[in-house]
């Protein structure tokens, strides 16, 4: 396979061929090849960071926090409201991203949106994946009329704008007095309904994209070999084929994930995502955006979450797909230049090509 | 092929009902268009609500009312019998003119964004697959993933903050401290010093040499209060074109054509002397006649390079012709600029030109030029948002493909047979590099229309994106329909483009009779 051909051709400069050679099974080489990468280490200690502070700060499910205010309590303002934590010296103080107009502690409210971006996300990637894994695996492993319908449904969800549905579904969530079973789980868990919702319309691409390596898969020898052997369908879905394509899924889940970060923000920005009186980074930007001449620290603090949380991501992303691309090797650029000049020529490098898919501003 | 194409247009069409079905029934059943009047308590309460009813047939169950509205809709199909029913709005208002107005909106504020993002993306992507691993290689990298994270709301009252209410403050006295034009001077050289790569002596003459002009023309703009009074004149013209003239022969011919070279610097000298003689044509101008001159701009560089033959006479022409319109592109640049003045203080206007929200001045009145600057004034800002965000993904597409490409075989042989290295990277490996992109280009042209939602109602554009926002928050199913089937037959059939060019232009992939 894939290894073979690697040790077989001369190593071009700057690439090391230590990992193939050493007889580690392709778990150990994936998470060598991540751990080497350093832009994703960077981004998911930033994300594990912001993770840790936004659950623990404010509490989360009704567990206490260790922050004193939380995103409703309106405390007398000081100092106007203005951030008073510093770089130099080194100071939190009592309210350290400042305070809004009415009082309450931006830190508490940043930390909270954090905490339903981050459950949105999850939520979202585990939904599209799981529904994504499976329409794919059925459309592309049995064919015929299954396959037929369900490409049909990909393609009749792919063109409805995610907008309108959550414009409905905020509807719905919003008729408390209809006393629905929807209404209520939605009035309590305003941000959970979100993602669900998000996460049963973003499944699609997923889809596509899992239909098309099972396409490929099934027709390989080892799928042959295994049917002959007396498999089931199912044996070979899960064991034989679902691993091989499990690169292809990890990456794009965690894409699918970074998308989902901000069209939750461009929902509860455009009034049909998170509402009041709970809170989202979307929300805070849009509920602040005219204070941004007096009260800039209510603007910043939010968007800043906002690009790391989806800069951390997408960088975790970007070393997931080159640690699972069996093209990719371990690069490093100083060995290249030095040996560049010996024997000039330029490293090979693939990179799958589908860097982004889809556009967020829909 | 033909049955290919009437087999996907059959599958389109059939989604397209399906599609329409469930968007008509998901906006009917998002609320209730007569709420704004049940907590009503004025005495018309009753008549109100009746005459809404009878508008918007809601005494019928929705699905009745969606083939009702698919009776008005298929109308459409019939050529030229100008009978098109799309329905009404909640407003008593034709969803056809309403769609046409925003149509023209939407295209107006995109279309720019997208080709602009496009080139910039393409250009960007080339440089860093040339340049891999190079500092160059990683900022521009580390940007394009910045770019991508950024939420477009945030971003678009980032720009209204600085770009419109700074900028506009900045006008009133325009004036740039020293230090402030030695420090845009150092920023600007340290960025070209990177960019430019090759040994460290290169570099710092590069990022000196940017240093100097930039600082210079800072100085130099204010001290002759060049943002109140603006323009480039004939001078600037010249030493621009001729600028224009080396680099897109460099690109198009190579250097070593001499012929080439010489077209693009008669194009570039014919320009200077059209420039006096035009100005009073320009006065009068029109859309249409500006269009014309672009045309006569382009006969006459592929005149000049006809003339001026050669060896290769194909090469001249092109040189020439490219290098005539971006000269032309200057004198209509400088046109614009001698009508700042007249523009910065219309009564209007009233000295803050740089707007954040609308698509014009209401009520401006004034020539050709004053309108053209009014409408670059309200796009400027909103375009160059959704260049930032759609910045990325060309950019990373771009370098991917192109890295691929140049480690083809074909590549190395071209540059074994001893071909020049511009032409391996323009000839050989950049056409093949675009034949990918060509297909999310198509993507992306298909999805224009739609307009960017949360671009529009950050701008107070009244688009599509508009349209449909409304529609949504008033529960007015036909305006929505509206634009989602417009939305959706413009993505379906550039999704057919895209792969019909996809087979056009790589011969290896073949379509499935």
């Amino acid at each position: 396979m894939a290894e073979d051909a690697v040790l077989n051709s001369a190593p071009a400069a700057g690439i090391e061929p230590v990992l193939e050679s050493k007889g580690l099974s392709q778990g150990q080489i994936v998470r060598k090849r991540f751990l080497g990468h350093s832009g994703a280490i960077i981004g998911l200690v930033v994300f594990a960071l912001i993770f840790l502070v936004a659950f623990t700060s404010v509490g989360y499910l009704g567990i206490p926090g260790w922050w004193k205010y939380n995103h409703e309590q309106v405390s007398s303002l000081v100092n106007d409201g203005a951030p008073t934590s510093s770089l130099w010296p080194l100071a939190w103080g009592e309210h350290p991203f400042g305070q809004d107009r009415i009082g309450r502690d931006l830190f508490a409210m940043t930390m909270r949106g954090a905490q339903q971006s981050i459950t949105v996300m999850v939520v979202i990637g585990l939904i599209a994946g799981l529904i994504g894994v499976v329409v794919g695996a059925i459309s592309g492993y049995f064919r015929g009329w299954s396959e037929a319908i369900l490409m049909r449904l990909t393609d009749v969800i792919i063109i409805i704008p995610a907008l309108l549905l959550a414009a409905v579904m905020a509807q719905m969530a919003g008729r408390r007095d209809s006393g629905s079973w929807f209404a209520a789980f939605a009035s309590t868990n305003g941000v959970l309904a979100l993602g669900i919702f998000l996460g049963l319309i973003s499944w699609v691409s997923l889809a596509r994209l899992m239909r098309g390596e099972f396409l490929s898969l099934r027709e390989r020898e080892f799928v042959d070999a295994a049917r002959i052997s007396g498999a089931s369908n199912a044996r070979i879905i899960f064991k034989h084929i679902l691993p091989n394509a499990v690169g292809v899924l990890i990456v794009n889940v965690t894409l699918t994930m970074s998308a989902a970060i901000l069209t939750e923000t461009a929902l509860s920005y455009l009034g049909v995502g998170v509402k009041a009186p709970d809170t989202s980074l979307g929300l805070l930007i849009s509920q602040n955006q005219q204070a941004f001449a007096t009260r800039p620290w209510l603007f910043w603090f939010p968007g800043l979450f906002i690009v790391l949380i989806c800069l951390s991501i997408n960088f975790i992303g970007d070393g997931l797909r080159d640690a699972f691309d069996p093209r990719q090797k371990k690069f490093n650029a100083k060995k290249a230049r030095a040996g560049a000049a010996s024997t000039a020529g330029t490293p090979p490098e693939k990179t799958a090509v589908s860097a982004f898919d889809g556009s967020k501003d829909s | 092929m033909v049955t290919y194409i009437v087999r996907r247009l059959m599958t389109a069409a059939l989604i397209l009902l399906g599609a329409s079905f469930l968007v008509y029934l998901l906006t009917a059943a998002s609320g209730d268009p007569l709420e704004e009047f049940r907590a009503n308590n004025s005495p018309q309460k009753q008549a109100l609500m009746d005459s809404r009813t009878q508008l918007l047939q809601l005494d019928v169950p929705a699905p009745v009312r969606y083939f009702k509205w698919l009776g008005g809709a298929a109308q459409c199909l019939i050529p030229f019998a100008n009978s098109c029913d799309l329905g009404k709005n909640i407003a008593g208002q034709p969803v056809t003119d309403a769609l046409g107005h925003a149509l023209i909106q939407t295209l107006t504020l995109v279309t720019g964004a997208t080709v602009l993002a496009i080139l910039i993306g393409i250009t960007l992507g080339i440089i860093t697959a040339l340049r891999q691993y190079s500092t160059l290689d990683y900022g521009v990298t580390f940007m394009a993933f910045l770019f991508f994270s950024l939420p477009i709301f945030w971003v678009a009252v980032l720009l209204k903050e600085f770009g419109a209410i700074g900028f506009n403050n900045f006008l009133r006295s325009p004036d740039v401290p020293l230090p402030v034009a030695l420090g845009i001077g150092v920023g600007l050289g340290i960025v070209a010093a990177v960019a430019s790569g090759g040994a460290p002596k290169r570099r710092l003459t590069v990022g000196g040499a940017v240093f100097a002009f930039v600082s210079a023309v800072l100085i130099y703009f204010s001290a002759t209060e060049w943002f109140k009074t603006p323009g480039l004149g004939p001078v600037v013209i010249a030493i621009a074109g001729v600028g224009i003239a080396f680099a897109v022969t460099l690109l198009s011919a190579g250097l070593k054509n001499r012929k080439a070279l010489q077209s693009a610097l008669i194009a570039v000298g014919v320009g200077v002397i059209l420039y006096f003689l035009v100005q009073p044509l320009l006065n009068e101008a029109t859309f249409l006649m500006i269009v014309l001159l672009a045309i006569a701009a382009i006969a006459v560089g592929l005149g000049i390079g006809y003339v001026m033959g050669g060896y290769d006479r194909g090469q001249s022409m092109r040189a020439a012709a490219i290098t005539s319109f971006l000269v032309g592109f200057l004198i209509l640049l400088d046109r614009f600029m001698q009508a700042w003045p007249s523009y910065f203080n219309n009564s209007r206007v009233r000295g803050r030109p740089i707007a954040t929200i609308g698509a014009g001045t209401p009520n401006i009145e004034g020539d050709f030029w004053v309108l053209g600057l009014d409408s670059f004034t309200h796009l400027i800002l909103p375009t160059m948002a959704l260049i930032l965000i759609s910045l990325a993904s060309y950019t990373r597409f771009t370098r991917a493909s192109m890295l691929e490409i140049m480690n083809m075989d074909y590549i190395r042989t071209a540059r074994a047979k001893g071909v020049s290295e511009r032409t391996v990277v323009m000839r050989h490996a950049f056409r093949n590099a675009l034949i990918p992109i060509a297909t999310i280009v198509a993507f992306d042209i298909g999805g224009l229309i739609g307009g960017a939602v949360i671009t529009e109602s950050v701008f107070s554009v009244r688009g599509m994106g508009f349209l449909f926002l409304d529609g949504i928050s008033h529960i007015d199913p036909n305006p929505v329909m509206g634009v989602f089937v417009c939305v959706a037959i413009t993505a379906m059939g550039f999704n057919l483009v895209a792969d019909l060019a996809y087979s056009a232009l790589d011969p290896r992939v073949r379509v499935k009779a």
